[in-house]
């Protein structure tokens, strides 16, 4: 067969499967497996959605009323004002801001180091931070919570920010995408007499938008998410993070599923928001980091 | 003049740059791995001072039937999870990576749960699957089955924890496949035509080989996600009903922080972080001469 014929034939293969597809477009035997998986991801969260407007006598009832007669909003409000669920929320937050931000820069700083700096000891100390990974957080809690407690910081927000500042997937991660990028453009600036610390921010971090927002969107979703340390040392509702004091609701409103539901809501929506604007980081984070909420 | 040099030397400025993070890993990372070895040899409650008493936790835990029955169902727990999630994300992935209507909508639909936490997952399906009120008895009831009493019921609590984090994680193997079959070069699928193959032909000897790799990290990694199995157990059955869903985590947990036996539970740490280590090894072990690499 000559080039050009088989460039040809290519090319009509090329054509047929293109016009296959859009002979598939409108519905495909794939929609056969897509829709059904499609409800059965969606129709719990519609649920608790429909559920969060309903009256509670709605919810008390078999076979249960798929759509709501009324869209009862009070209830949010009411979740509002029967727990400290405001107070959850702003602690979550200030702990998620913090460890967001202190990875970023602790991160950064070794990361950049582990990269570009021959220092004493940076292989081995390398190696160590790697072999953490490897070590399921249940491992060391207990050790970990003895540490906590020795520094005084149990049942403050403390403890959920410190150990969470830096991380060893952080480092890696923002090493592996230092390494990548050219040393020329730090040479010429270090020649010219830039610190490292300059070129560290306005030459190298700059460059860095994608590795930073991933680590960030990972920081974020793990953080905002963890139960069980939390779990451990927060015991006084003031100091509770939404996850911990979803648990607490739950358990003192166990009939009120309205109020349950509408509290669920509301402790999903900073994530999926974020989920919607970042969702490219978001899918690239889970796949580098192999993190789930 | 010397003090200067070492000021700017690479070796200073490397340690400066390093430090808060490596002093962070150290003490919360590095420092509990070995005080965890340490504390499985002693006898303490967190309070009073600890006591060595050598291998007697370890002896303890041979002996101890609510840690066998924990070990079971956490085992059992993970032979369906994995399986389950991994086949399953591969085949939503497989109708995902089509120019299909409406792909966005379905993408996004089974990636969503994947940020959602175990704890408002756990609300929902509490609900979803409560056994007076529930849908799912609803739509079964259509059926002419039940009502279940899935969480509440002894034999079907550790099958519906199976279902709901099957729910929850699906998405994740989701995206890793996808990922791995855009890496698939559209030249080896058109020789592939080409040659006569036939979808299933295809897929058995092009698409799956090629996707060997992702298909073992995800079975690695959701093997040692699933032995840690925890939240879900803590709050929704605490456990129960009786024993029915302890699982080795949950044992740890409730001794070291419910019942005060932080040395008994910390030789239990030591033995799950040698069982997922060790299960990591014979995985790769064996993914190693079952994959096949591209590149």
């Amino acid at each position: 067969m000559t080039g050009r014929t088989a460039i040809a034939s290519r090319g009509a293969a090329r054509k047929e499967r293109a016009e296959r597809e859009r002979g598939q477009f409108l519905f495909s035997r794939w929609h056969l497996i897509l829709i059904p998986v499609a409800a059965v991801m969606l129709i719990p969260m519609v649920w608790m959605l429909v559920t969060s407007v309903q009256t509670l006598n709605e919810t008390r009832h078999f076979p249960p009323d798929l759509l709501p007669h009324t869209v009862r909003l009070r209830n949010y409000t009411d979740v509002l004002r029967q727990a400290p669920f405001a107070r959850w929320f702003v602690n979550t937050v200030i702990v998620t801001v913090v460890s967001v931000a202190g990875n970023l820069l602790f991160c950064s700083l070794a990361g950049y180091a582990f990269a570009r700096i021959k220092f004493f000891g940076r292989e081995i100390v390398f190696l160590a931070i790697l072999a953490t990974l490897m070590i399921p957080f249940q491992v060391v809690m207990i050790p970990t919570f003895i540490i906590v407690k020795d520094l005084g910081m149990i049942n403050t927000l403390g403890a959920l920010i410190v150990p969470n500042l830096a991380g060893a997937f952080g480092i890696f991660l923002l090493r592996q995408f230092f390494r990548t990028l050219p040393v020329e453009l730090e040479e010429a600036a270090r020649i010219d007499g830039a610190s490292r610390l300059s070129v560290l921010f306005k030459i190298i971090l700059p460059l860095s938008g994608p590795a930073l927002a991933t680590l960030a969107v990972i920081t974020f979703l793990w953080t905002w998410n963890d139960f069980l340390w939390p779990l451990i040392t927060i015991s006084s509702a003031n100091n509770m993070t939404l996850q911990l004091g979803l648990t607490t609701f739950q358990g003192t409103h166990q009939t009120s599923t309205n109020l349950l539901m509408a509290a669920n809501v509301m402790s999903m929506l900073p994530v999926l928001l974020l989920f919607f604007l970042a969702q490219r980081y978001f899918i690239r984070g889970i796949a580098t980091s192999g993190l789930k909420g | 003049m010397r003090i200067r040099r070492i000021l700017q030397s690479d070796h200073l400025s490397g340690w400066a740059f390093a430090f808060p993070a490596v002093f962070l890993i150290f003490v919360f990372g590095i420092v509990p791995v070995i005080w965890s070895a340490l504390l499985s040899f002693q006898h303490t409650n967190l309070l009073s001072p600890p006591q060595w008493i050598g291998t007697a936790n370890y002896r303890a835990l041979a002996k101890d039937p609510l840690f066998r029955q924990s070990v079971v169902h956490s085992l059992v727990y993970t032979a369906l999870f994995v399986p389950l999630s991994v086949a399953g994300g591969l085949l939503v992935a497989i109708a995902l990576n089509r120019r299909i209507r409406g792909v966005r909508f379905y993408r996004t639909a089974v990636f969503v749960p994947v940020v959602l936490s175990t704890i408002a997952t756990a609300i929902m399906f509490l609900w979803l699957l409560d056994p007076d009120f529930g849908l799912v008895n609803f739509l079964l009831s259509k059926l002419g089955l039940g009502p279940y009493g899935f969480f509440d019921s002894a034999s079907g609590a550790l099958y519906s924890i199976v279902g709901m984090t099957v729910w929850g994680w699906i998405g994740f193997d989701v995206i890793i496949y996808l990922a791995a079959l855009q890496g698939i070069p559209p030249s080896l699928v058109e020789a592939a035509e080409i040659d006569g193959a036939r979808t299933w032909g295809m897929f058995r000897n092009i698409t799956l080989p090629l996707l060997g790799p992702a298909t073992l990290f995800l079975v690695v990694w959701s093997s040692i996600n699933a032995l840690q199995l925890f939240d879900e157990v803590y709050f929704i059955t605490n456990g129960g009903p009786g024993t029915a869903t302890y699982v080795v985590v949950y044992y740890l947990f409730s001794l070291a922080f419910q019942q005060g036996v932080a040395g008994y539970a910390a030789a239990i740490a030591y033995v799950l972080l040698i069982a997922i280590l060790s299960l990591t090894v014979v995985q790769l072990w064996v993914g190693r001469r079952l994959v096949y690499y591209a590149s």
